[in-house]
């Protein structure tokens, strides 16, 4: 029971009036380990969270989420998911404590009173628990929605872009505690857009129209997608970006403040065309470690190349 | 914690509806004035048998009998002579108008026949473009005239004779001896104002959660089909209660409706007529998508209740198919219980029939309710 993972699911596919938004996504997470999930809007993320936690219903495929049928045992999951949605579907015409009080009654928690104001407490709410989930601030919605989801201590989160809007010291409290809860034994899969939070998380999975093109912790999808990269740097860098646009190995060119990011995915080539622009607009050049990001600019350009 | 059904996830979900019942203030004052508001409206405006409707009077020789026979037209409470001088084409435009429902007309030689002793004719033309209009005053007519014109000729005594020799017709109008509208109206205004709130508050159940967005959150969460049906109806079967109160109080003290019957016969009969309603609001819900869809659902069902329920016409004086129809819809059978416990004061066994036929509607209604309940988004 406790080697087997948290999630382990094969073959997904969800259709929407014949298109398959998920299409063949088999997807491993272990358990206590956080998993990101990350892919450009409208990729099947949202979509595939729901169908790993009973709420759609797959048009093929098949697995287990903490062992049970996905398929056949969606009550199940439910008692022991977290889900936390990615649009705010709390009620706003409920207080914040009845909100919560909700969630309790519907769990059934042993002592709802005291979960539900030790959950007030946690969130630093306890003063504005009478105030009315529909008048707050936007990060302040999604902060209740993660402890809501969290009050009946469940065995796995699945957590939609749970940071959206939050600011960035809400945002590492949120990540410390998302590893102090996995630490704990708890298995968490998030999605989100932002890099910093895939580089937190123990393994990342992209997806990219329905499709999951990479899978790994960040250094082996860094070193799978197989990128080099330069730095140039110096006073004509606009010039040199305009000059290396569209030529032969270079596959992105991204300005960063005073630098320019060039990427591609044939180095000799890149080489060259870089230290030809380097020499003509005066900028100095040096080789620089592949960001994640620009690995996922490379893997929606090459999706989108695949669609066509 | 059982599996199915559990208190303690009912009660949640019951006081969550409560709290958004009560804070959406407008749809609850509503859901307790427009009951009362449609009973004063609908009560004191509908009426079966209208009084005191507009006439003219085409007389040309205006004298004594003419006059004996508006004003005894006059008493019988169903003429209100506004045109008593007119003329030929200006009651002809007048009534083509609809500015008069009547128009009585009397020879020029009227008066010389009566007292000759002939049988003078007497036209009245009745706008039935309403039936109902012309007729409980056409009914009244022929006696009321005759009557008049004898006691003008001052030969009462031969006329009550004459009168006595012929057939008799004795008519008893059971429970409802005056034929007043009123007291058939108003118990069936209770069971359609029910219907009118039940239904659509509880059509917007489901699709309001839906359109909010919180039904994700719902049903990622282990409340179970009937859980939450039940969460969402049993608050309107307080809502109900309280309109029932209301109704029947005013039918009481306002419209002075018999009250024969034994009262708790009649709320069990409210009970399981509100029950079914509700449910039937909550089926709309799990087949609608929008709250605008719920909408529709409900007026497209309420139109063809009120019609064919025997509250708006006689309902066995339908067509056996438009009877059998009407069989199909809860108020039809909610109106026979009322009015037999109300006005006839009949007792269990004779409402039997129709409340096994409420009770069967709200289980099968419940039943495909759960059955059609989409536990997914899909
Ligand atoms: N109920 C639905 N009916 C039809 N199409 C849908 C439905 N739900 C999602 N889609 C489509 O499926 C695709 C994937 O949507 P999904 O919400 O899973 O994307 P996502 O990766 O979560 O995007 P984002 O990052 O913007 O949240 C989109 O093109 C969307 O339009
Ligand atoms: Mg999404």
């Amino acid at each position: 029971m406790t080697d087997e993972p948290a999630i382990e699911v094969r073959g997904l596919v969800k259709r929407f009036g014949g298109r398959a938004v998920v299409d063949d996504v088999s997807l491993t997470v272990a358990k206590g380990e956080i998993a990101g999930f990350l892919g450009p809007n409208g990729s099947g993320k949202t979509t595939t969270i729901r169908l790993m936690c009973g709420l759609l219903t797959p048009d093929a495929g098949e697995g287990r989420v903490l062992g049970h049928d996905i398929l056949t045992e969606g009550r199940a999951i439910k008692r022991e998911v977290g889900y936390m949605t990615q649009r705010f579907s709390f009620y706003e015409d409920l207080t914040i404590e009845e909100n919560l009080r909700f969630v309790a009654g519907l769990y059934g928690l042993d002592d709802a009173r005291r979960a539900v104001s030790g959950t007030l407490a946690d969130l630093g709410l306890t003063s504005r628990r009478g105030q009315l989930a529909g008048s707050l601030s936007g990060g302040w919605k999604q902060r209740l929605a993660l402890a809501a989801c969290i009050m009946h201590r469940p065995q796995l989160l699945l957590l939609d872009e749970p940071t959206a809007g939050v600011d960035p010291k809400a945002r590492r409290d949120f990540w410390n505690e998302i590893h102090q809860l996995a630490s704990g034994g708890l298995t968490v899969l998030v999605s989100t857009h932002y890099m910093d939070e895939a580089e937190r998380c123990h393994r990342i999975n992209y997806i990219s129209y329905g499709k999951l093109v990479a899978k790994g912790t960040v250094s082996e999808v860094v070193r799978d997608a197989g990128l080099t990269t330069f730095v140039l740097s110096g006073r004509n860098v606009t010039r040199a970006a305009e000059r290396l646009e569209g030529m032969d190995g270079v596959d992105q060119v991204a300005p960063f403040g005073n630098t320019l990011h060039v990427v591609g995915k044939n180095a000799d080539l890149l080489r060259a065309a870089a230290e030809r622009v380097a020499k003509e607009t005066g900028c100095d050049l040096s080789p620089s470690e592949t960001s994640l990001e620009d690995v996922f600019i490379q893997l929606m350009g090459k999706a989108r190349d695949n669609m066509q | 914690m059982s599996r199915f059904f559990s208190f303690t996830r009912l009660r949640a979900l019951l006081s969550k509806e409560l709290i958004q019942m009560r804070r959406d203030r407008i749809t609850f004052a509503m859901m307790l004035g427009v009951p009362l508001m449609q009973l004063m409206l609908f009560g004191f405006a509908i009426n079966n048998d209208p009084k005191g409707l507009p006439a003219a009077l085409v007389a040309p020789t205006q004298d004594r009998y003419s006059r004996a026979i508006v004003t005894a037209l006059e008493l019988t409470g169903y003429y209100r002579f506004t045109h008593p001088h007119a003329s030929a084409a200006e009651a002809e435009a007048l009534i083509a108008r609809g500015d008069v429902s009547f128009v009585v007309t009397l020879p020029s030689d009227f008066g010389r026949r009566v007292d000759r002793g002939d049988h003078p004719a007497l036209l009245i033309e009745a706008d039935a473009t309403d039936p109902s209009v012309a007729s409980g005053a056409v009914s009244t007519l022929s006696t009321v005239a005759a009557e008049a014109l004898l006691r003008e000729k001052g030969i009462e005594a031969q006329a009550r004779e004459s009168a006595a020799q012929s057939l008799e017709v004795v008519v008893h109008r059971r429970y409802n001896p005056e034929g007043v509208t009123q007291y058939n109206i108003v118990p069936g205004l209770l069971g359609v104002i029910l219907q009118m709130t039940m239904v659509m508050m509880t059509a917007m159940a489901l699709t309001r959660e839906l359109e909010r967005g919180t039904m994700e959150n719902l049903l990622s969460m282990p409340a179970t089909p009937l859980e939450i049906m039940l969460g969402k109806v049993l608050p309107f079967l307080g809502v109900g209660a309280v309109q029932v109160v209301v109704v029947l109080v005013a039918a009481r003290a306002i419209f002075g409706v018999p009250f024969l019957g034994p009262l708790p016969l009649l709320l069990l009969g409210v009970f399981v007529f509100v029950s079914s309603l509700v449910i039937l609001g909550y089926l709309f819900s799990t087949v609608a998508r929008t709250q605008m869809q719920a909408m529709q659902l409900t007026f497209f069902y309420f139109l063809p209740s009120l019609l064919l329920s025997g509250f708006m016409f006689p309902f066995r004086g339908m067509p056996g198919w438009a009877q059998a129809l009407g069989e199909l819809f809860p108020l039809t059978h909610f109106l026979r219980i009322v009015r037999a416990v109300m006005l006839k004061g009949a007792d269990t066994a004779a409402v039997a029939q129709p409340m096994a036929a409420l009770t069967l509607f709200a289980i099968g209604f419940a039943a495909f309710a759960l059955l059609r309940f989409r536990r997914t988004l899909d």
